[in-house]
């Protein structure tokens, strides 16, 4: 039969290599709804796609705010993510009580990281089943983290996660930059927009981006990390429609990448209701 | 009652008894600081007293915490190498983390007050009053911290027998635009006055700076000293007494 031998726990590899409930993990993540991620100058922007659980349910909290500089969305299982994130503002806290300043992102991250790597490595645990994209701005300017199940953190420019992640990821990477001078230039709603933009490639057939299934959260060195959502929100929504970032020259070729973007995401499965 | 008879008597003088600082042993007198244009400056004697007696006379009581922060330490010395060496553990950590976030002045004395208040509250205090000098973006730090938690910043401080003698001193000349060399000027006038007067002093002094652009700390030298005043000599009547 077909019974894979090799993934009853996280301690044993495969004859390939492979830890396969890490993997499993990290497939938790590609099927919760898409979040994306740009860093830009001294901004870096999240824009999260929310579900539904159920039709007459609320839409999924996806951008959660850790401390004043730093705010995180998740993808993949949001009970795991809140159990990390309770993680990260503790931390923040213990340091703003020793230092009285805000902590660096990138030792936030390796504590990240290193927690989230010990559950790979013992028979009693299992993988945290959530990644995140963190942005956060300290001392050392603005950044953008992608965490994962297996342990690791990357550090990115732009990057999407999650179901349909990669038109997403298409697009920043055909926008990217233009991106740096809307930051110089302090053009936050561009950023913002943007964002949505490429989040708006990651939605199902029918789906089209609103106040209630969106949600957009900005940080900027030197001021805090804000959630836009809801009401907040409906300006940029209502702006989207005529957002054309691209010059008349390269739309045309847009439409071809678009088309590659929508391949690459055939492979994804349909989406699970636990995950968010 | 058998039972409270056959408890044990506490009592201090118990060998299992824990005795903790109750005094210091080894200590620095004052202190002195003051912000400037761009910076900030901080000048202290050599001088580590044993009780009365002049014991060590070289020893380093300003420190370079980083190239941006420098600390002097009034009180006992021992403490203030345990403080120092918390420190140097911290830097060491921050240093391989290779990302250029080093603690600024304001954490480092943020730290300290957290430091020396959990110490007052296990009443084992690490009996220092401590300067931290420095910057937060860009801007000059100067603050203090003593042995029961208690911080505060300021434009110029003293610690020891100068708060007394050299505050008011610096409260007369002090202003937000001196120039460098106005400050320096200013400390070493108080360092004058502080050796005539405190007992605890030498005349060997260390003097030094933090700017945006780092720190520095100058060797021990010394201050020359006028000892024909009039109110220095002695007067014919013991009953007048000296000053």
């Amino acid at each position: 039969m077909n019974r894979n031998d090799y993934d009853t726990d996280v301690t044993v590899f495969s004859p390939q290599g492979r830890i396969f409930q890490v993997e499993y993990a990290m497939e938790a993540v590609n099927q919760g709804s898409a979040c994306v991620g740009l860093a830009a100058g001294e901004y870096v922007v999240l824009a999260a796609l929310k579900r539904l659980p159920s039709k007459l349910a609320t839409h999924q909290r996806k951008l959660l705010p850790i401390d004043e500089h730093l705010g995180v969305c998740i993808s993949g299982l949001t009970a795991d993510a809140r159990s990390l994130c309770k993680y990260l503002r503790g931390e923040c806290l213990n340091h703003k009580y020793v230092f009285g300043s805000e902590l660096p992102v990138g030792r936030l991250m390796s504590g990240l990281a290193d927690k989230m790597q010990e559950c790979t490595q013992s028979y009693v645990r299992r993988p945290y089943g959530v990644g995140m994209l963190v942005a956060g701005a300290d001392k050392t300017g603005a950044h953008l983290f992608q965490t994962c199940p297996s342990g690791n953190v990357y550090e990115y420019k732009a990057h999407a996660i999650g179901a349909r992640a990669q038109s997403a990821r298409t697009y920043l990477e055909k926008h990217y930059d233009g991106f740096a001078a809307l930051a110089a230039a302090g053009d936050k709603e561009a950023l913002l927009l943007h964002a949505l933009r490429a989040l708006a490639s990651c939605t199902e057939a029918e789906e089209e981006l609103s106040v209630d299934n969106a949600s957009l959260g900005v940080v900027q060195v030197g001021s805090g990390f804000e959630v836009v959502d809801g009401t907040s929100m409906a300006p940029l929504i209502a702006r989207l429609a005529d957002f054309n970032p691209d010059p008349p020259a390269a739309a045309a070729a847009a439409a071809g990448t678009a088309a590659d973007a929508a391949a690459a995401d055939a492979a994804d499965e349909d989406d699970d209701m636990a995950m968010a | 009652m058998a039972a409270a008879a056959m408890a044990p008597k506490l009592s201090a003088s118990s060998s299992t008894a824990k005795e903790l600082t109750t005094h210091p042993i080894v200590t620095g007198s004052s202190v002195l600081a003051v912000k400037f244009a761009g910076g900030v400056m901080m000048a202290s004697d050599t001088l580590a007293s044993y009780g009365s007696m002049a014991r060590f006379p070289d020893v380093q009581r300003l420190r370079q915490v980083s190239d941006g922060v420098i600390i002097g330490a009034s009180g006992e010395m021992s403490d203030f190498d345990f403080a120092m060496r918390l420190l140097d553990e911290l830097r060491v950590e921050s240093e391989c983390a290779e990302d250029g976030a080093e603690l600024d002045a304001g954490e480092v004395h943020h730290y300290l007050t957290r430091v020396m208040y959990n110490r007052r509250n296990k009443f084992n205090p690490l009996w220092n009053q401590l300067v931290v000098a420095g910057t937060k973006d860009g801007k000059p730090v100067l603050g203090v911290v003593d042995q029961i938690g208690t911080a505060f910043e300021a434009d110029f401080t003293a610690t020891g027998f100068g708060k007394h003698m050299a505050v008011p001193q610096m409260r007369e000349h002090w202003r937000a635009d001196m120039t460098e060399g106005e400050a320096r000027e200013l400390l070493e006038g108080c360092m004058r006055v502080l050796f005539y007067r405190d007992c605890r002093t030498i005349n060997r002094m260390q003097i030094a700076k933090v700017t945006a652009t780092g720190s520095v700390v100058s060797p021990a030298y010394s201050l020359d000293t006028e000892w024909s005043l009039k109110s220095f000599k002695k007067e014919a009547s013991p009953e007048d007494g000296s000053w």
